[in-house]
C-alpha cells in the first residue's frame, strides 16, 4: 500500500527536479559562457559549435585589462559611492523609520503618504528637473551629484519602518519610564534589534549604487570619476572587437556583487520580502 | 479635560493668572506643551532624510510640470510657451513610435514576468534539498549589472556565430532570428532579458506572499480530494491576491519605465525599433538639450504610471468589496 501510493510522489519529486535544474542551467548560462569567454582568445569566442572549455585556458585576460583599461580607478570610484551612499541611508533611513513607525505627531501619515506616493513616480519622469537643479548648484560632474541623488531614497524609510513596527512598542515604553531620551530609544533598542533590517538594507543600497548606470551616466563627464558601469560601457565600445577581454571585464564588475551576494543572501531575500508582503 | 483640576491647585481663589483658559490662549496646558515637545522630536528623526528627499525628489516632480511649459534649454534661458511642447508632441513621429514601443514592451513583459516569476514560486514553495538554492540562481541575474547583463546576451544574441542561433540551428533549416539586429526580433530579445533578469525578484515577493496561505486550507482541501489544479485556482491564487495586486502595480511601473537595459542593448535600435519613452525623454533632454520639450515627454510618462497606478488600485478595493 505504501509502496504504491509513494511511486507517484517519487516520479513527481523527480519531475520537479529535473524541472528545476534545467531551468536553473538555463538562468545560469550567461554567467558560465561570460566567465568561459573571458578565458578565451578572441578568436575562441565565437565558434561554431561553442566551446564550452577554454583550451587553453587564457588567463593573461585577468592581467591584461588592468593595464588596458583604467579597471582600478573606475572600481575605486564606485566602492567610495557605493559605501558613502549606503551609509547615509541607513543613517537617515532608520532614523526617519523610528520618527514614523514609534512616535505620534501632527503630519506623520500625511508624509508618510508622500513618500508612498513617489513609488508610481518613476526617476525618469523628472531626471530633467532634478539635473538642472543640481546642475545649479555647480555639482554637476561630482561625486555629491550621485551621493544626493541616491542617499535620501523612499526604499529604506519603508523596509526600516516595518521592521520597526515589528517590534513591540511595549518596549519603547518600558525605556522611555527608565529616563531613555526618544534618541537613546533609537540608539540603544531599536539599532540593536534591527541589525537583520540595517544588514539588509545596506546590502541593497550598495547593490543598487554598484550597478546604476544612469545616475553617473548623466551626471560624472571627467574620466577620473567614472564608476565601473560607466567605464565598463566605454571600454566596450573603444574595443569592441575584444570579446574576450569585454567578458572579462564584465566578470570584475560583477564579481564583488556576487561574493557581496552570495555571503549576505539571506539578508538580501528577507529585505526583499518585507517590503513586498505589505505593499 | 481631566487635567484642568490638576492644572489649578489653588483652586477659584488662585493667583490672577487662573483666569478661564479661553481668554488665554497662549497658556497651554502641561499636557500640550508635551505634545509639541514630542512632535518636535518626532520631526529631527524623520528630517535628515525628508530634507533630501523633498529637495532631491519633489522639487523636481513639482517643477517639471512648469519646465514642460516653457523652451527651456541648454543655454539656461526658458520663456514661457504655454502648450507648445505639447502640440509638437502630438504630431512628433518619434513620439509615436516610442510610446508604441513602451507599450508593447508592457504588454508583453507584464504578463510574462508575472507568469515565471509565480511559476518559479509556486515550484520552490515547498520542503525540497536544494530550494535555497535555486532560489539564489533564480534572483541573481537581478542583483548583476546592466552593462555585464546586455554585452553577455548581445554576445549570445549574435545572429551568426551566437549560441542561441546555433541551438536554434539544429531544429530548423529555415532562417534563424536576427535578435538585436533585427527591427523585428530586437524588442522580443529585450523583452527575453528584461524577463530572465525580473523574474527571480518577483519571485521572492511572491514567495513571501505564499508564506501567508494557510496550510490547513490545502490540507482540508486535499482531504476533500481537489486536485492540485483546483487547490491553484480556488486556494493559492484567491490568498495570494494581496501579492499579486502589489506585483503587478510594480511590474506595470517598472515596465513603463524601462530604460536602461534597452539603452545598452539597442540604443533603442535599430532604427527606432526598440525607442521607449523613457529613453525618447533622455534623448532630446541629454543629448539634444531641449529641457522643455523633454520635460513634456517626462509628463506624459509621469501620468501613465500615475494612472496605471489608481486604476490597478480602484480595481483591487472593488474586487476586495
Amino acid at each position: 500500500m505504501a509502496a504504491r501510493s509513494n511511486a507517484p510522489a517519487v516520479a513527481a519529486r523527480v519531475v520537479l527536479y529535473v524541472v528545476l535544474c534545467t531551468a536553473a542551467a538555463l538562468i545560469l548560462l550567461p554567467f558560465a559562457w561570460m566567465v568561459i569567454s573571458s578565458l578565451k582568445t578572441n578568436n575562441q569566442v565565437f565558434t561554431a559549435p561553442v566551446q564550452w572549455v577554454p583550451d587553453p585556458v587564457r588567463w593573461a585576460n585577468y592581467l591584461d585589462i588592468w593595464a588596458r583599461s583604467d579597471m582600478a580607478t573606475w572600481l575605486k570610484n564606485t566602492a567610495f559611492l557605493a559605501v558613502t551612499v549606503t551609509f547615509l541611508q541607513v543613517l537617515t533611513g532608520s532614523f526617519a523609520a523610528y520618527g514614523f513607525a514609534k512616535m505620534r505627531f501632527p503630519g506623520r501619515d500625511v508624509l508618510f503618504l508622500v513618500y508612498i506616493g513617489t513609488i508610481a513616480v518613476p526617476w525618469q519622469s523628472y531626471f530633467i528637473p532634478q539635473f538642472q537643479m543640481i546642475s545649479g548648484w555647480g555639482l554637476n560632474n561630482t561625486f555629491w551629484a550621485i551621493i544626493l541623488l541616491q542617499a535620501f531614497g523612499a526604499f529604506g524609510v519603508f523596509l526600516m519602518k516595518q521592521y520597526y513596527e515589528s517590534i513591540p512598542d511595549s518596549l519603547c515604553e518600558a525605556a522611555r519610564i527608565d529616563g531613555l531620551s526618544e534618541y537613546g530609544i533609537w540608539w540603544r533598542i531599536m539599532v540593536p534589534l534591527s541589525v537583520p533590517a540595517i544588514a539588509s538594507l545596506t546590502l541593497i543600497t550598495f547593490v543598487n549604487t554598484w550597478n546604476d548606470y544612469l545616475g553617473p551616466l548623466i551626471y560624472l563627464r571627467d574620466r577620473e570619476l567614472w564608476t565601473i558601469q560607466i567605464g565598463l560601457k566605454s571600454f566596450i565600445g573603444q574595443y569592441n572587437a575584444e570579446y574576450a577581454l569585454i567578458m572579462t571585464g564584465s566578470v570584475l564588475s560583477v564579481l564583488p556583487i556576487a561574493i557581496i551576494f552570495l555571503l549576505g543572501q539571506r539578508y538580501f531575500v528577507e529585505g526583499i520580502a518585507t517590503t513586498g508582503v505589505k505593499g | 479635560m481631566t487635567t484642568t483640576v490638576v492644572d489649578h491647585p489653588a483652586g477659584p481663589l488662585g493667583r490672577p493668572g487662573a483666569a478661564p483658559r479661553s481668554t488665554q490662549p497662549w497658556h497651554r496646558r502641561p499636557g500640550d506643551r508635551l505634545k509639541v515637545r514630542n512632535a518636535l522630536i518626532g520631526w529631527t528623526f524623520i528630517l535628515p532624510n525628508f530634507l533630501g528627499f523633498a529637495v532631491i525628489t519633489l522639487v523636481p516632480v513639482l517643477t517639471l510640470f512648469y519646465i514642460s511649459l516653457t523652451n527651456s534649454n541648454i543655454f539656461g534661458t526658458a520663456t514661457f510657451t504655454g502648450l507648445e511642447n505639447y502640440v509638437k508632441l502630438a504630431s512628433d513621429k518619434s513620439f509615436h513610435t516610442a510610446l508604441l514601443n513602451t507599450f508593447y514592451y508592457a504588454a508583453a513583459h507584464i504578463p510574462l514576468t508575472i507568469v515565471v516569476s509565480l511559476s518559479l514560486a509556486l515550484l520552490l514553495n515547498r520542503k525540497i534539498r536544494g530550494a535555497a538554492f535555486f532560489r539564489t540562481v533564480a534572483f541573481f541575474p537581478y542583483i548583476t549589472s546592466i552593462v555585464a547583463i546586455a554585452v553577455v546576451w548581445n554576445m549570445l544574441f549574435s545572429p551568426e556565430f551566437g549560441p542561441i542561433n546555433q541551438f536554434l540551428g539544429l531544429f530548423t533549416d529555415g532562417e534563424l532570428p536576427g535578435w538585436t539586429v533585427d527591427k523585428d526580433w530586437a524588442m522580443p530579445a529585450v523583452i527575453i532579458v528584461g524577463t530572465w533578469r525580473d523574474m527571480g525578484y518577483y519571485m521572492l515577493l511572491f514567495l513571501a506572499g505564499l508564506q501567508t496561505v494557510p496550510a490547513e486550507l490545502h490540507e482540508a482541501a486535499r482531504v476533500d480530494g481537489a486536485s492540485a489544479w483546483q487547490r491553484l485556482w480556488n486556494i493559492t491564487l484567491p490568498c495570494l491576491r494581496p501579492t499579486m495586486f502589489f506585483v503587478t502595480v510594480m511590474i506595470t511601473i517598472a515596465s513603463f519605465k524601462v530604460f536602461d537595459l534597452i539603452l545598452v542593448m539597442t540604443d533603442g535600435g535599430p532604427g527606432q525599433a526598440t525607442l521607449v519613452l523613457s529613453q525618447f525623454i533622455y534623448n532630446k533632454g541629454f543629448v539634444q538639450f531641449q529641457f522643455g520639450y523633454a520635460s513634456a515627454a517626462a509628463v506624459v510618462l509621469f501620468f501613465i504610471c500615475i494612472l496605471v497606478t489608481v486604476v490597478q488600485f480602484l480595481y483591487n478595493k472593488r474586487k476586495e468589496a
